[in-house]
């Protein structure tokens, strides 16, 4: 599904630079659920928005379901975005003033889904995460967990191949982490890839494989025996 | 380009924040406003003064004959002489872009002596030899009987059109006029026709209300004018200025009465066409400063939205950022931004439109009501379809203009730094 090899990428700042992925040479397979860890500043959040073609390596080579991103233009990265992936953020990222629906429904919107069917299918993906019954509420109505199961349907809903997730559970207290935990664990049993960036162990310990960086390097990769969410909840 | 859920994106987002909307619309609002009723006040001062001229044919001049002021083939100067019968055949021969030249003679006048007698009453009036098409040139309203006809001309019929303002002198109230004698001169004249005046240009209207009308023939014959012309009217065909054929059509009357070519005195004109030229020209530039004022007011407001769309990019950044992570392209960004900015300037603007027609409505109504409403300089201020036409164009335009800038700035941020902003 995901195939990076020799990845670097460095930042300038000012009139230094600063190497933050020093070659990455990395695979996930259909299904993986990996947690990338590391402490702040080994690269793992850049690593993530490569992957999510927010941004643009410098040089080495990554292939995204048999598909070369390298030297798009904006247009072509928009549609890759909305076509391969979803993404979760720490923040979760609602549009405030758009209801719990109509944020989901969002990316099938840029995707020139039909008002009907859009509802259709947002609704179907809100279900899937529990909260229908909140589907008209205003993001300031939900609480954090229920925010992110929000963002959660929202990165779904667009039916991508991979599933991109920067600290899903970083503004969360533990049991909702949990929560959230089980909900993508579930995912990820219906056979969806995901990849999760975190620096809790509980979360990485959720995943099937943790990779962890740092500074810029992948010094450990290793798959695991999953901790069933559902267990602590 | 325009669907139901952009209209509902541009909704919510214009209403998420309504006070900061009303406020940005309302600069476009007044610009509009202004621009609006600066147009019908100058269209409405137009309509005021053109219906002085009380539906003349401004394509006209007259003229007459004054004495030569420089000696010609042996004729002296300070000569008189009058134009004939013959001159007006003459121009209709030579000069086929003439619509009408009528011949006038002129009894009475400015404090004349009384001329004219009915039964035991008597009055002074200006007494005109005209033919037909004189009510072309200078529109009156025929409100009894008829004007002046060919057959009156032909036959030398002794007729007479009288004004209204000589039937409140000569008759009893409620008297039938039509088939009555006036006395002129010592010739009696029967009536049958009775006009009113509807110019009030130079406001001699009480003056113009009494007025006789004979047919040209009988006049030259009842008063002893032999072919003698007084003076005349001429109208050009509405393509041909009558400015540009006054030199020639001077030439040739010079040459007929043998006037010296360079004597600009010997033959007196107004031309009317000249004058309602310049009036014509007085009011392009106040159109133009209507335009161009109006534009400038209207140009601030579209500045506000400039500036609002920028806050509202710049608030919106990291909206615009997960947009586009969710895959929202670069156009589609724009799109909305343009979208937004084209649809609060179109309501704005709209709002403006109808607000100033009102505005224009009432005026109409106080101008309806005044008592004298032909004495107002002012009248009808309207705004024709093309104006608004013109107007809502300007606005799409200046609703691009500044939804340009932001939109711009909007995608210029990359996806992942607009994530980052708080």
């Amino acid at each position: 599904m995901i195939e990076i090899k020799d990845l670097h990428k460095s930042y300038q700042t000012g009139s230094s630079s600063l190497h933050v992925l020093k070659g990455i040479n990395f695979n996930v397979a259909e299904g993986e659920l990996v947690a990338i860890m590391g402490s702040s500043g080994s690269g793992k959040s850049t690593l993530l928005n490569i992957l999510g073609i927010l941004d643009e390596a410098d040089s080495g080579s990554y292939i995204l379901d048999g598909v070369p991103i390298k030297n798009l233009n904006e247009t072509v990265a928009s549609r890759y975005r909305n076509k391969f992936l979803g993404f979760v953020f720490q923040s979760f990222n609602l549009i405030n003033y758009k209801t719990a629906l109509d944020n989901v429904a969002l990316p099938l919107y840029y995707q020139g889904v039909n008002a009907k069917d859009r509802a259709e299918i947002a609704m179907s993906y809100l279900e899937k995460v529990g909260l229908a019954s909140h589907s008209h509420h205003l993001p300031n109505e939900l609480s954090g967990g229920q925010k992110q199961r929000v963002a959660i349907a929202r990165a779904l809903a667009s039916h991508p191949k991979v599933l991109l997730a920067d600290e899903p559970t970083g503004a969360l207290d533990t049991t909702t982490s949990y929560e959230v935990m089980e909900l993508i664990q579930g995912i990820n049993d219906e056979g969806k890839t995901i990849l999760i960036v975190t620096h809790e162990p509980d979360i990485a310990a959720m995943c099937k494989r943790n990779v962890i960086l740092k500074d810029g390097l992948i010094i450990e990769d290793k798959q695991i025996v999953q901790q069933r969410a559902k267990l602590y909840v | 380009m325009f669907n139901k859920d952009q209209w509902n994106e541009i909704l919510e987002a214009l209403s998420a924040k309504p006070l900061r909307t009303f406020i940005t619309a309302f600069g476009v609002f007044w610009g509009i406003t202004i621009l609006v009723i600066l147009l019908s006040a100058s269209t409405g001062l137009e309509n005021g003064v053109k219906r002085g001229f009380g539906g003349m044919s401004t394509n006209s001049m007259f003229i007459w004959t004054n004495s030569t002021s420089k000696p010609y083939k042996g004729l002296p100067q300070g000569r008189y002489f009058n134009y004939k019968n013959g001159d007006i055949d003459a121009l209709k021969r030579e000069f086929s872009q003439l619509k009408y030249v009528s011949p006038r003679n002129q009894l009475g006048g400015f404090r004349g002596s009384n001329n004219v007698v009915r039964g035991t009453k008597t009055g002074a009036y200006n007494v005109y030899g005209d033919y037909p098409e004189y009510i072309l040139q200078q529109p009156m309203k025929i409100t009894k009987g008829r004007f002046l006809n060919y057959t009156d001309i032909n036959q030398k019929r002794k007729i007479a059109v009288i004004g209204e303002g000589i039937i409140r002198e000569l008759y009893e109230p409620g008297e039938n006029v039509l088939g009555t004698y006036v006395k002129v001169n010592g010739v009696n004249f029967m009536v049958v026709g009775v006009y009113k005046s509807i110019s009030t240009m130079g406001g001699d209207s009480e003056e113009k209300g009494k007025e006789i009308y004979t047919p040209f023939t009988s006049f030259q014959q009842a008063f002893n004018y032999g072919d003698i012309v007084g003076w005349m009217a001429i109208t050009a065909k509405d393509d041909y200025p009558i400015t540009d054929l006054k030199p020639k059509i001077l030439e040739l009357l010079k040459e007929r009465h043998t006037i010296a070519p360079t004597d600009d005195r010997a033959i007196g004109n107004f031309d009317l066409y000249a004058e309602y030229s310049k009036i014509n020209g007085l009011f392009g530039i106040l159109k133009a400063v209507s335009y161009i004022v109006g534009g400038l007011i209207l140009l601030s407001g579209v500045i506000g939205i400039i500036n609002i769309m920028l806050i509202v990019v710049k608030e919106r950044t990291k909206e615009i950022g997960i947009r586009r992570a969710l895959g929202a392209t670069p156009w589609d960004i724009k799109k909305q931004i343009l979208t937004e900015s084209v649809v609060l300037s179109l309501l704005a603007g709209m709002a403006g439109i109808i607000f100033s027609t009102l505005i224009i409505l009432l005026a109409n109504s106080i101008l309806d009501g005044l008592p004298d409403a032909s004495e107002v300089m002012f009248a009808n201020p309207s705004i024709s379809l093309t104006v608004v036409v013109i107007a809502l164009l300007i606005l799409v335009l200046s609703g691009l203009i500044a939804g340009f800038i932001p939109a711009r700035t909007a995608v210029k941020t990359k996806p992942i730094d607009a994530l980052r902003t708080e």
